[in-house]
């Protein structure tokens, strides 16, 4: 876009972003307390009489007669479920909405269907088919093959995916030849609906030869792409990698390999099939990040072990203060970071739980390494440590604070930590922004460097 | 309210119908087998059916264990409006959905009449309106003689506008879909919301009187609204105060029944704003919204990438931070390659490296993409034919996929006016235009396309968008001569989401029907909002 900058000043300035904002809390949080005060001394009131007109609600919060309300009274009960069944039928739980009648042998409601009024019955359809001639509603059911009395050994293809996409019961053995088995495919196909053409697909799967079947599928890119789908969803993993490899399709075969890195809980196993994922046709980039996960957990492993020890030790001062809550395995490189900065700060580059080891070893920039170490810092109330890391001193010796993140970012860290006002003023000082400053420090009431502002202003 | 409602507004056809029809179709079902039967239910199937049968129906008949019936249950709910249960999006070209449609479709136009106005646009919706139209000529004569009652069917695809999904949601119902997760029209409200200890599953839907009138609004009237509801509520109760037994017993038999209710829905409401208030500030909600506009409007594009480092660095959330990147990629038709590769990276150190699969999803899915050098048309092309000497035809398909994968965002964005020119204040009390379920920034492209076809009835003058959304040839028009549509049903106007739909675009559909004396139905594959559309694109389930 070709705006200047003074167009972009008065852009994030302009009334515009004035018209909402969550931040008008003197006006309409206010609104709403008052309304919720208003309600609420409502409520002594509202409470005194037990209606029991109003919508009838479950101890667990479910609407009573609701399907979920219902399996958590029948789970209550007794533990045999044929027990169960019994007193559902005796609980007179029910009585507070209309008994329906109980269906004889002669019932059936596939009248209904038939657009017949009957008495006693439902109020359904009934009413709504007087005017149209007699349509069949019902479902298509699978039936044994017994029963049907349509069942014919003849259909041409489209034939066969018309009936297939009714749920009909088809048998698709009697297409053997190739060429009749990729019309039904080429039917299905122009048919549009999926659950078709997958259906096709599984016989194809069943009675042709994979190189067969692939061959064929490359140039059919609908059915190509279902198939895809479908052994996605079956966990077929093998033939799948198969079928991305005759398709030369090497990224996404090494994407599915690795996939499975999901399925392996075991860390030293998924440790073990990472390694085995580098070296797989990954792009240049994807191959870094495949190498980089390996890394991560396999140091990951080793620190868990390491920490392990040291808190059933109870020798470790970090570890008692502040027990560990979960384990350091298969966590985000960042949260592994954090981790390290906090129960590991001093150790020197040379160990694996160093974060200065980490930030070398994952080439994490200056930015993310310092916003994670002041917060964990910051939540240790390690103010010194906070202070030395922005902290430089410059060729002449004199310290300098600079920050590679923002110091308005320091401040709202640190505050969110609870840090004492005289840390938050010397941080709000150091902010560049003479708006923001004055903003921060007001919110935080940081005093003297409102004062300070307003002094200088004037 | 900012809403009245129109006094001329059509007639609505009898919905109620296919509740009962699919209630005794589930029974017809389950009395195909003869005998005691145990029901199981998968979980995720217990909102939908709640909606059609609760258990004293089904206390009646119940059903014998077998796989098939499962199956069957599953496969034949069909619900204007209501959630059908989702097990993936229409990713990877999965067409297992068409059917469905098709056949809901075909439902209604056998309930309801012909549709005689037919629009259309995305693979998707041309698919399934093939697919439909088979149908109706298979089973031929069912819909002739029937007098239309809805005079327009607009077909759409999700990714035909993904900006609209991707962008957070600040009227209401979209904000407690956003904040809560409305599933099948109810909603789960914590304990902080209900000011009990206990968790509450509420229904919302217009039998909520106060739901209904707040639904569509921009959430910045809800306050205003609750609190004037709650002192109107005051001003009731104390009345009985000067009130002798005579009146008091009319009172109580006539009036305090529904003021407990209205009590009741207000507390609750009450409680659900307070939520999302606190919830919202300490999300940074305002720097999140004025960032996505930025994006929207094309402004300041470095700062917005700022932002979406920094959020990434800060490990606010995995799916926000996947979502302004989609947003950013897909308004900028694909980020440029040193920010894709860096914030990648980013993403990948913040929330686990496992994501390097999400990243490949949402590229297939054209959702986060890099520019490519060349990334012209003409380059693409040389490309493509030099592939054809090559080996494989999958390679060609991807390279014209990643063609037709360009978004054209902001090329659309000016032809279609999305962005409104605003002098002074946008005034969100009495909105103007469709504009304001984003507060004012962004016209949802979805809702502007539907507008602009059923204008002109037809794709006339639309033919360069249609091209830039890369959807020449799927944009379709059939009109059927229908002497017998009255004028009544020709302002009613079914629209067909395939993929998802928001409640942002329903909330600015239904804008533009009071605007323009329309009345649109929603039929959807499902509700949808950002996080369930990054959810589904995410490797890793949380």
């Amino acid at each position: 876009m070709n705006r200047t900058k003074g167009d972009e000043e008065e852009y994030w300035n302009s009334s515009k972003f004035k018209a909402f904002t969550f931040d008008d809390e003197d006006d309409e949080l206010s609104q709403l307390k008052e309304s919720k005060r208003a309600v609420n001394s409502l409520r002594d009131f509202v409470d005194d009489d037990d209606d029991d007109d109003l919508e009838r609600v479950s101890w667990s919060g479910e609407p009573v007669g609701s399907i979920s309300w219902s399996i958590k009274e029948t789970a209550g009960n007794s533990g045999s479920s044929h027990e169960g069944r019994e007193q559902l039928k005796s609980r007179n739980s029910f009585s507070s909405y209309a008994q329906l009648p109980k269906p004889t042998s002669t019932y059936s409601l596939s009248s209904f269907f038939r657009g017949r009024t009957r008495p006693g019955s439902f109020q359904s359809l009934s009413d709504a088919l007087s005017d149209t001639p007699a349509k069949s509603y019902a479902p298509e059911l699978g039936r044994p093959k017994g029963e049907y009395r349509d069942y014919s050994n003849d259909w041409s293809p489209s034939d066969t995916v018309r009936r297939l996409r009714k749920g009909k019961v088809c048998s698709l053995e009697r297409f053997r030849s190739l060429q009749d088995k990729l019309q039904l495919l080429e039917e299905a196909v122009s048919m549009h609906d999926g659950n078709v053409i997958t259906a096709v697909l599984i016989f194809l799967k069943r009675t042709l030869s994979k190189e067969i079947l692939f061959r064929e599928l490359e140039v059919r890119q609908v059915a190509l792409r279902h198939l895809i789908h479908f052994l996605k969803e079956i966990g077929d993993q093998k033939l799948l990698l198969d079928l991305f490899r005759f398709l030369d399709r090497t990224e996404e075969l090494a994407l599915s390999h690795y996939r499975e890195h999901l399925n392996i809980q075991d860390p030293d196993k998924r440790k073990e099939f990472l390694k085995t994922c580098i070296g797989l046709p990954f792009s240049a980039e994807d191959s870094a990040h495949i190498q980089d996960h390996y890394t991560l957990l396999e140091r990951q492993i080793i620190i868990e072990a390491n920490d392990r020890h040291l808190e059933s030790a109870g020798q470790t001062e970090i570890f008692r203060k502040h027990p560990r809550k979960a384990s350091i395995l298969n966590m985000p490189l960042v949260t592994t970071l954090f981790y390290s900065c906090f129960y590991h700060y001093t150790e020197a580059e040379g160990t694996f739980s160093s974060p200065v080891n980490l930030k070398k070893t994952f080439k994490i920039p200056d930015k993310q390494y310092v916003l994670t170490a002041l917060a964990a810092r910051a939540k240790l109330r390690a103010w010194n440590d906070v202070d030395a890391l922005f902290t430089t001193k410059n060729w002449l010796g004199y310290t300098k604070k600079r920050a590679p993140i923002g110091f308005h970012r320091v401040v709202e860290i640190l505050h969110k930590n609870n840090a004492p006002v005289q840390i938050l003023q010397e941080y709000v000082n150091l902010v560049e922004d003479v708006d923001t400053k004055l903003n921060l420090a007001t919110k935080f009431k940081c005093h003297d460097v409102v004062i300070d502002q307003i002094r200088w202003k004037n | 309210m900012a809403f009245p409602h129109r006094p001329d507004a059509p007639e609505l056809p009898d919905f109620s119908m296919l509740k009962r029809l699919a209630r005794d179709q589930l029974i017809y079902l389950l009395e195909q087998l003869p005998g005691k039967k145990d029901l199981f239910i998968e979980a995720d199937l217990m909102s939908p059916l709640d909606r059609i049968a609760n258990v004293s129906i089904l206390k009646i008949v119940l059903l014998g264990q077998t796989p098939h019936q499962e199956y069957a249950i599953h496969c034949h709910f069909m619900h204007v409006r209501w959630c059908l249960r989702k097990r993936e999006s229409m990713e990877e070209g999965d067409q297992r959905w068409i059917n469905t449609v098709a056949q809901a479709l075909h439902l209604l136009s056998t309930l309801y009449g012909p549709f005689p106005n037919c629009y259309g646009i995305g693979r998707c919706a041309k698919m399934a309106y093939e697919l439909w139209r088979n149908l109706e000529e298979e089973e031929d004569g069912e819909t002739k003689g029937r007098r239309p009652e809805i005079g327009h069917i607009f077909l759409l695809d999700r990714d035909v506008d993904f900006v609209t999904a991707l962008c957070s949601q600040v009227v209401y119902e979209g904000l407690v879909d956003d904040t809560f997760r409305i599933k099948c029209g109810s909603v789960d409200f914590g304990p902080e919301v209900t000011s009990c200890d206990k968790s509450l599953k509420v229904l919302l839907n217009a039998e909520d009187k106060v739901f209904n009138e707040i639904r569509n609004e921009h959430f910045s009237n809800v306050f205003g609204f609750l609190s004037q509801k709650a002192r109107n509520l005051q001003a009731q109760y104390d009345r009985r105060r000067g009130m002798d037994i005579k009146q008091m017993k009319n009172f109580v038999s006539q009036e305090l029944k529904g003021l407990k209710q209205e009590h009741r829905l207000l507390s609750l409401h009450i409680g659900a704003c307070e939520s999302i208030m606190k919830k919202k500030t300490k999300q940074d909600f305002q720097e999140l919204i004025k960032t996505e506009h930025a994006l929207l409007e094309g402004f300041n594009i470095r700062e917005s990438t700022s932002y979406i480092e920094e959020h990434i660095d800060r490990q606010v959330s995995p799916i926000e931070s996947l979502r302004l990147m989609c947003l950013l990629s897909i308004t900028e038709n694909g980020l440029i390659p040193k920010d894709y590769r860096s914030l990648k990276t980013q993403y990948l150190q913040s929330y686990g490296p496992e994501h390097l699969l999400t990243f490949s999803n949402l590229r297939r899915a054209g959702l986060l993409t890099e520019q490519a050098p060349g990334d012209t048309l003409t380059a693409v092309e040389s490309k493509v034919s030099k592939l054809v000497t090559d080996k494989a035809a999958g390679k060609i398909t991807d390279a014209f996929s990643s063609l037709a994968k360009r978004s054209n965002f902001r090329a659309i964005s000016k032809k279609l006016n999305l962005i409104p020119r605003v002098d002074g204040e946008y005034d969100l009390k009495v909105p103007r235009d469709m504009a304001y379920v984003f507060s004012g920034a962004y016209v949802p492209l979805s809702c502007r396309i539907i507008e602009q076809v059923l204008e002109r009835r037809s794709w006339q003058g639309l033919d360069e968008v249609v091209r830039l959304l890369n959807c020449s040839d799927f944009a379709f028009t059939d009109m059927t001569k229908e002497d017998k549509a009255s004028s009544e049903s020709l302002r009613l106007i079914l629209v067909v989401f395939l993929g998802g739909c928001t409640f942002s675009e329903i909330s600015a559909l239904r804008f533009l029907g009071r605007e323009k004396g329309y009345r649109f139905i929603f039929l959807t594959t499902a509700v949808t909002n950002s996080a369930r559309l990054m959810e589904a694109m995410s490797e890793v389930k949380a």
